[in-house]
């Protein structure tokens, strides 16, 4: 999107608190007489623990206690079975280590430095038993969770007998989200009461979580996070910082703070799974697909079955008669890995449009063109329609505007003085779900509202988009409306993942907001003189803070004067949303994308840089361009860093990470981002939800990592089939 | 952090000598890494000697024409140092391709010098380390070691030096000027500053403990603009060196008088490639034989199970160092 058009659209509307360090994050707040606990993480993998010494760290100077599994009263969670799945684990609870750097103990002190100078003193003796986490060791035992998928017509015998095919292992190490805040909870019990502060993305999630370990009704907890610097999934189950801070807190009777070290954060939450895929494609002499076989495995826990499925791009992609994909998962002696921006689809299409771009070399086709050729126009696995598909625009447009048309085929064909240029692309796509969200608007006697819902703003502009929205239906400018979230006393809503937050909450807030005017006109209404008396509500307008009958300005009243005769005086409206199930369910509803990039190579020492990205959108109404245009922006840098550089370190050995850092894992910096354009096509769609927007906060990242491939192949002729591309693959 | 004393000095007398007394004291100038190894209780003093206020921070000519760099200058204002920038273009280039303005503005030139290796093993409490626990082993030789030495590594460690800064100083032949305890001066070549591991990996240099870096001399030199630093690294900028060279040359009517190569991240130390120097002086330039003094630079490195790479990437990158160095 040009700088021009977005200049004029609103910004942020937490920007200013953000900037100015007004925004409070999990590890500012405090309560009075707060003690601060530091964890103490294991060294080994797997085994149990045989003792935790703690007489040193408890000599120290302000240290009030060491807590573990031998001292912490038990959890109302009933002990599972040993070898039980799942068997979710819930730190310091018991003797057993299941991953490294698991927490043990935590230390408590009277301040963060006395906490973790002691931490480092506690010492632990263990039962040490024999790990795994190198998924190339434990494949042997990898297994299918739940259902396998029935082929769709005759894979193997379409990909024996085609005539131009490919098969290929694509790798992807494991990888963190490596937020910039860090994990914490501040945790207070006070009269069978619990608070807490904590980083998440799922208020009543981490509500419920609270109530089955404590066993203690949802009433007795408040779960608050107003503010979060980033999670991207991270925060989409409760880190041990949560039970522990609580733990301690009921245990010492203070409120207690936790923040993760950026070190320990490496097993304060899961990660983006190790996977390996094996990928099959086969293409008549017009470049027909006749078969696409996807085989994927990526590594779990020994205590749940975490499966992305990340094969289901596989089915719905493209036009292809006969398809094949087995998802399988095998057990490491790591932590359960978990959600982590487009998780599955970034990883299995990363895979499959490489696949794709390594066959069109095969058949000597544009590798654009061999996509438009296999265009999906309804859902190849199941036949339904698409609720709205701008994808083919999307390639148009972004062909056009990165100028697509000039590229020379062959590989090395293309120069820049001493470095070779590539291009290439991939295809995005993202499901656009909805569930059910409430809010409650509530419109003030002094002609403002104020808008809630129990949700989070993980980053992507919740605040603004909400606001946008409530903006657009009351007629009311933006400076009038407050948006608050964060708090489970607020009306509740899904967790915040999927890029579903705009499409569940927004419709929430859309909804209660036409409610609200309702409202406001019943109580304008209640009076004798009301203009709007018998008039239909479609015939009202709404416009800069006050109603008139459509076309006759004289019936014009604010909503001040509206409620400054109420009884109440304000209108308040609390409404709870569902998604259109029926209706859906006839439809494939889904985000699309083409991701356009050009790659600079400097052959001789191996380096990449990513000049220029295309990204081209199509994703519904956007509600929040200039959010939207940072969404799409981001999940170009994101890609840049998947392709090039982000890859946690494991060594199998010790079973141990052993980049925990922002030194030793790189993610991208200024100097390694180039142009990025964003277009975002026309698409209308009356079916995903009444807003007609679909999520695109992960759409943004899907392709990217494919298209730098891709276009490191053009320039280089080198596939690289293993994630990241870093000099030494290129030497 | 463990807790400490903090005591800060005017003289460099003074700071030689408190610290000469405990064993458990260390100096602090920027902090920037001695913090960080604090933090992580690597290293845990329980006194600290603050000698960011000394007045080392002079960066003047020298008698023979060279320059001296003060050791409490910091390392932003020393790459930026019009005399260094003229006559050590070199020694700017190394400095500006390290860290990030902000820690370089914090960051002294002593410091720079002293800081400790990145090795994630050595960081890391939950694993062994010859360096931070002499005795213990060392867990990349035979574990991750991508960003590990191919050369002068021991059995015992395997750790490489991190400084860019360093690998420049060791190409200009720098002399380290050392205030110790008892009052005396001693100067130290920079081939001798730093050291292999060998059994003792715990010493990154000839230092005693108390010993102050007053200056650092770089000698006078007829390098002119023909010096390059190179580095390769894992993003475009704010990540230690995979590989980096340091290139020198003196150029005399198509003759090369005399060349200098170091390396960084390559070795424990800052590594210079004294027989590829040889056989280039005398040489009439061409591109041949900078590629065979390339390949001479790299004949007795030994890779570990992850760093082969680094091979074929220093054989590159001294060749490419050395052409941009000539302008050829
Ligand atoms: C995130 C990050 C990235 C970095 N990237 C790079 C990089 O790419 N390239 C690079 O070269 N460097 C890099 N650095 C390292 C940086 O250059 C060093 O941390 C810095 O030079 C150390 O200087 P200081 O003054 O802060 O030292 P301090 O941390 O104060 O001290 C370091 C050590 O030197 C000792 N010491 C300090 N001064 C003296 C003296 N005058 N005499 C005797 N002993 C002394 C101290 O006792 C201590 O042991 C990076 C650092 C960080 C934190």
């Amino acid at each position: 999107m040009m700088q021009d058009d977005l200049r004029r659209q609103p910004s942020r509307v937490d920007g200013r608190a953000k900037v100015t360090g007004k925004a409070t994050y999990i590890a500012e707040f405090r309560f009075p007489n707060m003690a601060y606990g530091y964890l103490v993480q294991s060294t080994i993998a797997k085994g149990k623990i045989r003792d935790i010494e703690t007489a040193e760290a408890e000599k120290q100077p302000g240290v009030i206690k060491v807590l573990s599994h031998k001292n912490l009263p038990k959890l109302a969670v009933p002990t599972p079975a040993p070898d039980a799945i799942p068997r979710p684990f819930y730190a310091l609870t018991s003797d057993e280590i299941r991953f490294n750097a698991q927490p043990i103990a935590v230390v408590v002190a009277e301040t963060f430095e006395e906490a973790r100078y002691a931490a480092s003193l506690v010492k632990v003796t263990y039962d040490q038993a024999p790990h795994a986490t190198d998924l190339r060791s434990v494949l042997g035992s990898a297994f299918v969770p739940g259902r396998e998928q029935p082929d769709r017509g005759t894979p193997e015998n379409a990909f024996a007998a085609a005539e131009f095919k490919v098969e290929a292992e694509y790798y992807i190490p494991i990888e963190h989200h490596n937020a910039m805040e860090p994990h914490a909870t501040v945790a207070n019990w006070d009269d069978g009461k619990l608070t807490v502060y904590d980083k998440t993305q799922g208020i009543q999630g981490t509500t419920g979580y609270l109530a089955t370990a404590f066993g203690i009704d949802r009433a007795n907890i408040r779960v608050l996070s107003p503010f979060v610097g980033g999670a991207f999934g991270a925060a989409l189950r409760p880190g041990p910082n949560l039970i522990v801070a609580a733990m301690a807190s009921r245990e010492l009777k203070r409120p207690v703070k936790i923040v993760y070290s950026r070190r320990q954060l490496a097993t304060a939450h899961g990660y983006r799974p190790e996977s390996i895929q094996n990928i099959k494609v086969s293409a008549d002499k017009d470049g027909k697909l006749t078969s696409i076989i996807h085989q994927a495995v990526h590594n779990t826990s020994a205590y749940e079955n975490f499966s992305e499925g990340l094969v289901g791009v596989s089915r719905g992609l493209y036009a292809c008669p006969n398809v094949r994909t087995v998802a399988k998962i095998a057990r490491t002696d790591l932590q359960t890995p978990l959600w982590m921006r487009s998780p599955g689809v970034v990883s299995g299409i990363f895979a499959l449009e490489s696949a794709l771009d390594e066959l069109s070399y095969k058949l000597k086709l544009d590798p654009l063109e061999l996509r438009l050729r296999n265009y999906a126009d309804t859902d190849p696995e199941t036949g339904r329609p698409f609720s709205s598909k701008e994808l083919r625009e999307c390639y148009r447009q972004g062909a056009e505007r990165f100028g697509w048309s000039k590229r020379s085929p062959e590989p090395r064909s293309m120069r820049d003085g001493k470095y070779l240029v590539g291009w290439g692309l991939a295809t995005g796509t993202w499901p656009a779900s909805q569930a059910p969200a409430s809010a409650r608007v509530i419109l003030n006697a002094d002609g403002t509202a104020r808008v809630e819902s129990g949700t989070t703003d993980i980053g992507p502009g919740t605040y603004t988009t909400m606001t946008i929205i409530a903006s657009e239906v009351l007629g009311l400018p933006i400076e009038k409306i407050t948006f608050v979230l964060g708090d489970s006393d607020m009306p509740p809503t899904p967790g915040q993942g999927g890029s579903t937050t705009t499409s569940s909450v927004g419709t929430a807030v859309k909804e209660a907001s036409e409610l609200a005017l309702k409202a406001l006109i019943d109580a304008a209404n209640a009076k004798e003189d009301s203009p709007f008396r018998g008039v239909a509500f479609d015939q009202l307008v709404f416009e800069k803070g006050s109603v008139a009958v459509k076309g006759r300005p004289e019936t014009r009243r604010s909503f001040q004067d509206i409620l400054k005769g109420h009884s109440e005086s304000s209108v308040s409206v609390l409404h709870r949303s569902t998604p259109d199930a029926a209706e859906r369910g006839k439809y494939v509803i889904a985000s699309h994308g083409a991701q356009f990039v050009e790659v600079k190579v400097d052959e001789e020492i191996g380096q990449v840089r990513v000049t220029r990205v295309v990204q081209g959108t199509a994703a519904g109404r956007i509600i929040n361009p200039k959010g939207a245009h940072s969404q799409e922006m981001g999940g170009v840098v994101w890609g840049v860093g998947m392709g090039l550089m982000e890859h946690t370190e494991v060594d199998h050995k010790l079973g141990r990470i052993m980049n925990p850092n922002l030194a030793g894992y790189h993610v991208p910096v200024n100097a390694d981002i180039g142009v990025i354009e964003t277009i975002f096509v026309p698409e209308e769609d009356k079916i995903v939800n009444p807003l007609g927007a679909k999520g695109l906060g992960e759409l943004g990242l899907v392709g990217i990592p494919a298209a730098i491939a891709n276009a490191i192949y053009h320039a280089t002729g080198k596939r690289i089939r293993s994630l990241p591309i870093t000099p030494d693959k290129l030497v | 952090m463990r807790p400490f004393a903090f005591k800060r000095v005017s003289a460099p007398a003074d700071a030689a000598k408190l610290v000469a007394a405990n064993r458990n004291a260390r100096f602090i100038a920027g902090g920037t890494n001695l913090i960080d190894l604090m933090k992580e209780n690597v290293d845990r003093p329980d006194e600290l000697v603050d000698i960011s206020r000394l007045e080392l921070t002079a960066i003047r000519r020298t008698l023979d024409g060279g320059v001296s760099i003060g050791a409490l200058a910091k390392n932003s204002d020393t790459a930026n140092n019009p005399l260094v920038r003229s006559q050590f273009p070199l020694l700017t280039q190394a400095i500006l391709s390290g860290a990030s303005p902000q820690i370089r503005n914090m960051a002294t030139n002593g410091g720079n010098l002293l800081q400790r290796t990145r090795c994630a093993y050595f960081y890391d409490l939950g694993t062994k380390c010859n360096k931070r626990q002499p005795g213990s082993g060392c867990g990349a030789k035979d574990g991750l070691n991508r960003y590990s030495a191919v050369f002068g590594w021991s059995d015992s460690c395997v750790a490489v030096h991190p400084s860019d800064m360093c690998v420049a100083l060791a190409a200009l032949d720098a002399v380290v000027n050392v205030r110790q305890p008892d009052g005396k001066e001693r100067k130290i070549r920079f081939a001798e500053f730093h050291r292999l591991p060998g059994d003792l990996p715990e010493l990154d240099n000839t230092l005693s403990h108390g010993e102050l870096i007053t200056s650092i001399d770089i000698p006078k030199s007829n390098f002119g603009q023909n010096t390059y630093y190179l580095k390769i690294r894992d993003r475009a900028s704010y990540a230690f060196a995979l590989v980096s060279v340091a290139a020198a040359v003196e150029l005399d009517k198509g003759v090369i008088k005399q060349a200098r190569i170091a390396l960084g991240g390559v070795a424990h130390k800052p590594w210079r490639c004294t027989e590829a120097e040889r056989f280039l002086a005398g040489k009439k330039l061409d591109a041949a034989v900078l590629k065979q003094a390339a390949e001479l630079a790299v004949k007795d490195a030994k890779p570990l199970s992850d760093n082969g790479y680094k091979v074929r990437l220093t054989q590159r990158s001294v060749e490419r160092a050395l052409r941009r160095a000539a302008k050829i």
